[in-house]
């Protein structure tokens, strides 16, 4: 992804694996720092950093298990913890609205958009790094291209072309608009895991008389099941997290994502929103970190491998 | 479908042979291909590129919602030069990528340096790290809403309670500290996707170039500037691209926190244009600003291609 030229070995592989060549065990010189001179350079400044990226999580967890009456009274009771969790807001949330329709919602959108998504990337995939077809490079390049195509300069014409067909306010909009932003994605992560499958692999295959279809379905499919998976979860993720569609295309209650719907239904005067606010968002951003907590590894392939090709 | 679409042209040329003609296309690259990126690529004509030039031509008509537009020329363009929201959004735009670019680049770059040390539970750490990239940007958007509250702000409590400050601290407000508040909330969500995709570089840099460097009597900030820096440089030039043209392009994150107030204040180009196009309904003028954008785009795709050529150029001939 570095080069645009998918043909040419890119700068930054290059550069990359030129110090990787060979296998590299040497421990570095970690041993010579001594342990103050560590907890100065490292310890600290990572606790810190550390701190103020999650301070933000634990005070919207904090916010939603508060009584009400703590939320305004900081002087009385210090505001960093609790004794007294209610469940009230996550209750109210739970029972008293529409979220579990608009969870359902998000993961529905989410998993057709990602489905649609993974199918054509790995037709096109496979078909630019094995086919080779004429122009193979140009359009890696092109769907290249069409990842830094931001959805803030394409919603208005999105929208109007959405309202021409009939879509608006439906989700099939958004499970037909969401893969324009996973393709280019996913087909460049894709592509890498397909090139570092041998060549010999589908030369015995062919030679044994299968077809293209049966080669990338019985033996590069099983082989790329990382790269899959990796795919599918980024890709999941990133619809979660979509807003300015989600927020332009969709305008019942009822039909909205999670993340448009706790900006949207939840945002009113009372002084007392805060507790059932963080819970919407708290509600909101769990299930991404357990899927996350349990792909960890997939997510950090997914993010750099991209970056990397 | 396919079959039909194929066996025409190979009926025509050669009536004789039509089933090895047929085979012949079966196992044809270029044919293959075709077919292999028609998912892919007619998404991607549709919803991508068709939009794309249909908001370029939306931008030169008086298009609204419920009524079609006529072209109109240049006129929302010279509307908006006398805009001076416009400006101010465009100002705000450069403002906070910039300013939160560099923040996310040094921070960033700092922080991989610390997490490729040797570490206790680094799988861990670098696990927590990721979690504000994983969380939906308008949830912890909202937690920092409530974070930067007028009134109950537990950084204006705890600036208080230190007895740092007489009085709460209006963050999103007034003018400047709305604008440095969104800045460090977009600072805060960027910094874990720059810090873990650099910590990659990082780790395919052989400790062995150190020990020598060090041996030779390099000191860390010479092993830094002629060692992970000039190494690191393609995934920089990558990152940072990714990175200037998300937060160019930002909505998410200012629409749950100011929706552009105070004032216009923290507009940037893409909130303003929703303002315009969706809430107003002039989708002529929404789509004259997004349109906008668009030189700012290709010049920062521009300078990350041209410096990488110009890496590839220095690092002379053992590249290709």
């Amino acid at each position: 992804m570095t080069s645009i030229d998918a043909g040419q070995d890119s700068a930054g592989r290059q550069a990359i694996a030129g110090s990787n060549a060979t296998p590299d065990h040497s421990e570095g010189m970690g041993y010579l720092e001594t342990l103050p001179r560590r907890v100065v350079t490292t310890y600290i400044p990572l606790i810190l950093i550390l701190i103020v990226l999650l301070f933000p999580f634990y005070w919207m967890a904090l916010t939603a298990v508060k009584p009400d009456h703590q939320l305004i009274e900081m002087d009385k009771v210090s505001p960093f913890w609790t004794w007294e969790p209610t469940f009230k807001h996550i209750h109210k949330l739970l029972f008293e609205s529409d979220y579990p329709r608009w969870l359902w919602n998000t993961m529905f959108i989410a998993t057709c958009a990602t489905f649609i998504s993974l199918v054509a990337s790995v037709l096109a995939a496979y078909a630019i790094v094995r086919l080779r077809f004429k122009g193979a490079v140009t359009v890696g390049a092109l769907i290249f291209l069409a990842y830094l195509v931001p959805p803030s300069i394409l919603f208005i014409p999105l929208a109007t072309v959405i309202y021409k067909v009939g879509l608006f306010d439906t989700p099939l909009a958004l499970i037909l608009v969401y893969p324009t932003i996973l393709i280019p994605f996913s087909t460049w992560l894709l592509m890498g895991y397909f090139k570092t499958i041998p060549y010999e692999l589908e030369e015995c295959a062919l030679i044994d008389g299968a077809t293209r279809a049966q080669i990338l379905i019985k033996i590069i499919l099983p082989l790329a099941v990382p790269g899959l998976i990796s795919a599918f979860i980024f890709s999941f993720t990133l619809c979660w997290n979509e807003f300015i569609y989600a927020l332009t295309f969709l305008s019942s209650t009822q039909n909205k994502t999670v993340p448009v719907a706790i900006v949207n239904e939840f945002v009113d005067g009372d002084i007392y929103r805060w507790g059932s606010l963080m819970a919407g968002a708290l509600a909101g951003s769990l299930p991404l970190v357990i899927l996350y907590a349990f792909f960890v590894e997939h997510y950090v392939s997914a993010m750099t491998g991209a970056v990397k090709e | 479908m396919a079959n039909s679409a194929v066996e025409m042209p190979a009926r025509l040329t050669q009536a004789r042979s039509e089933r090895t003609a047929w085979q012949k296309l079966k196992v044809s690259p270029n044919w293959l291909g075709f077919w292999y990126m028609v998912p892919a690529m007619g998404i991607l004509i549709l919803f991508l590129a068709y939009p794309l030039g249909l908001g370029v031509w939306l931008s030169f008509t008086d298009t609204k919602i419920g009524r079609d537009g006529v072209f109109v020329g240049l006129e929302n363009y010279e509307w908006l030069a006398e805009d001076s929201v416009f400006w101010t959004s465009v100002f705000n735009t450069l403002l906070y990528t910039t300013v939160a670019s560099a923040a996310k680049f040094v921070i960033g770059l700092y922080l991989a340096l610390l997490l490729n040390k040797h570490l206790p539970f680094k799988a861990m750490i670098r696990a927590l790290v990721l979690i504000p990239f994983i969380v939906p940007t308008v949830l912890s958007a909202i937690a920092f809403w409530w974070i930067y509250d007028a009134q109950f702000s537990i950084i204006s409590w705890s600036l208080r309670q230190l007895g740092w400050i007489d009085h709460n601290i209006n963050f999103l407000g007034d003018v400047w500290n709305a604008r440095w508040s969104t800045i460090f909330a977009n600072v805060w969500r960027g910094v874990p996707f720059i810090a873990i995709t650099l910590l990659a570089g990082l780790q395919t840099v052989s400790p062995s170039l150190y020990e020598a460097a060090t041996l030779d009597g390099a000191t860390p900030w010479q092993r830094f500037r002629h060692i992970t820096y000039p190494l690191l440089t393609p995934i920089i030039a990558v990152v940072m691209t990714f990175s200037v043209l998300f937060t160019f392009t930002d909505f998410q994150l200012i629409w749950a926190l100011t929706r552009g107030g105070p004032v216009n204040a923290t507009h940037l180009m893409a909130t303003l244009s929703y303002q315009r196009a969706i809430i107003a309904g002039q989708l002529g003028e929404g789509a004259a600003i997004s349109t906008a954008m668009i030189p700012f785009l290709l010049a920062a795709i521009g300078i990350a291609w041209y410096g990488l050529q110009t890496r590839k150029w220095q690092q002379g001939g053992s590249n290709d």
